[in-house]
């Protein structure tokens, strides 16, 4: 219990008194998941959306896919990205292997189908209706899947949550895949692991105790959006 | 559907262009070097101390991926690293002979010990034979936690048992962790169990342990660390002017004067002795 308390201390000591080395892993943890977050976001609406609305053979079997995809551990991940990145692997020529950008394109793989599904669910809970009346009225495919996903808004920032949550907690691709070099892939998950190996619990506490504040600020942000208007 | 391709092609195209900003010229300019060694030279902070001073020294950029000896060795046969800094001899002259590495250096040495708690329900404190040590660990069926995960000290450990005539595998005293020294040793400590440790991950973690060393000075617990540059024959990807660079510098007079002074000033004693142009016999 003492040694959680004097974590919780640190975490405070080291955010105030700008320790170099604590604020740039916290930058890099945010800058990596908020950029994989937001790559995410293109896919996973896109391909969410399309599997909403459109109706084909196989549908079925593509929404379990991707609802698979949702609860995929991050470690598979990492170990598939790993294997293709490898200099002598099929994408090894962009030596990407033990770069942040890896760390991005892992995380980006990882919340990719937790966005695409979250978006899927509400996107397919619009009432039907509400895609005839707006295609009656004159608008084009296109007009109309815009307007659905802005009816869709406040869910979707459910999904932006759920894959921001989702990858910057996560460790075990951004340790393999990033290596967790010190001062260029070290993030805060995976230097959190990196310190509890040392011992130094206090430290990995006070790790922990910051990743959790910037989560928090950030989701409080996003639930702050969401909640502003509330859905008719 | 025409516009989905399309909005999927900018998309692919972003992203495309986000991998290749990312990645910033240093991968074309041969500047970096991948290090692939084993928790140990991590976890006791040596490797902080000494790849900053390489880094300012020749302008390379060190990226250090600490995983066990094994998988070190592993992603060297595979040419996925430039240069190895390990501690498994036996395997280390497999991977010579598989011509996997060129010049393989000895660089420093310090030796593992049994750890295990102040108790010590087996009774092997101060007993010269490691051997000895872990058979009666054994006979008397208490925990024993083992690295399982084909590092340098998992090896050492396995020919522990050997010597021993011993078979731990699957019996209940036996448990492995598949984690890193520094973690296994957290383990042992939690469960009051005994295990082989190198002396300097040991010491750099002693404070929060409440273990204390049950067995050591036998010359089979000798730990010895090399030097392996990955053969740039076999793999044309790897970096072997930094790679040598590397290993050259480690075995420098002024960086094993380094070596043997490191963690005296913070645990009273070296964690590492320097071994570079000493007689090899492993």
């Amino acid at each position: 219990m003492e040694l959680i308390l004097e974590g919780i201390r640190k975490a405070i000591w080291l955010l105030f008194t700008f320790d170099p080395e604590v604020l740039g892993i916290t930058w890099l943890s945010l800058k990596v998941s908020g950029l994989a977050t937001f790559f995410s976001l293109f896919i996973g609406i896109s391909l969410g959306t399309v599997v909403a609305l459109a109706r084909f053979p196989g549908r079925r079997l593509v929404v379990s896919l991707i609802n698979t995809g949702m609860g995929v551990p991050p470690v598979v991940v990492g170990l598939f990205v790993t294997i293709f990145l490898w200099r002598n692997g099929p994408l090894g020529f962009f030596e990407l292997l033990y770069t942040p950008t890896a760390i991005i394109l892992a995380q980006a793989v990882i919340a990719t189908p937790i966005v695409a599904g979250i978006s899927l669910a509400s996107i397919q809970k619009l009432p039907e209706a509400l895609r005839l009346q707006i295609l009656a009225l004159g608008a084009t495919r296109i007009q109309m899947v815009r307007m659905l996903i802005r009816e869709a808004r406040l869910p979707l920032l459910a999904a932006v949550m759920a894959g921001f949550g989702g990858v910057i907690s996560e460790v075990g691709a951004s340790i393999m895949v990033g290596g967790n070099i010190k001062g260029y892939t070290r993030v805060l998950t995976t230097a959190t692991v990196m310190e509890t190996g040392k011992g130094n619990f206090d430290i990995a506490i006070a790790l922990g105790v910051i990743l959790l504040i910037f989560t928090f600020c950030i989701n409080a942000i996003l639930t702050g959006i969401q909640q502003r208007e509330r859905p008719r | 559907m025409k516009m989905l391709n399309r909005s999927f092609l900018v998309i692919m195209a972003l992203f495309v262009a986000a991998i290749l900003a990312g990645s910033p010229a240093s991968a074309a300019d041969g500047k970096n070097l991948i290090l692939a060694t084993t928790t140990s030279t991590q976890d006791t902070g040596l490797l902080d101390l000494l790849n900053p001073m390489f880094e300012k020294k020749t302008g390379y950029f060190v990226k250090t991926i600490a995983v066990g000896s094994g998988q070190a060795m592993a992603m060297g046969s595979k040419g996925e690293a430039d240069v190895l800094l390990v501690h498994s001899p036996a395997a280390e002259k497999k991977f010579m002979e598989e011509g996997s590495g060129v010049n393989r250096k000895l660089v420093m040495h310090n030796d593992f010990i049994i750890v295990g708690p102040p108790s010590d329900p087996a009774g092997v404190k101060g007993m010269k034979s490691a051997p000895e040590a872990v058979k009666q660990i054994a006979a008397k069926g208490a925990l024993f936690l083992s690295r399982g995960d084909n590092s340098g000290t998992h090896a050492k450990e396995k020919d522990l048992w050997k010597k021993a005539g011993v078979n731990p595998e699957g019996q209940k005293f036996y448990q492995q962790t598949g984690l890193g020294m520094g973690q296994t040793l957290n383990v042992a400590a939690e469960k009051k169990g005994y295990t082989l440790a190198d002396r300097g991950t040991y010491l750099s973690l002693k404070k929060n342990l409440g273990m204390d060393i049950l067995v050591d000075g036998d010359k089979t617990l000798l730990n010895i660390y090399h030097v392996i540059v990955v053969n740039p024959e076999k793999f044309p990807k790897v970096n072997t002017s930094a790679a040598r660079a590397y290993a050259d510098f480690v075995v420098s007079k002024d960086v094993q004067a380094i070596i043997g002074k490191f963690g005296v000033d913070k645990y009273g004693s070296p964690l590492f002795f320097p071994d570079a142009g000493k007689p090899d016999n492993d």
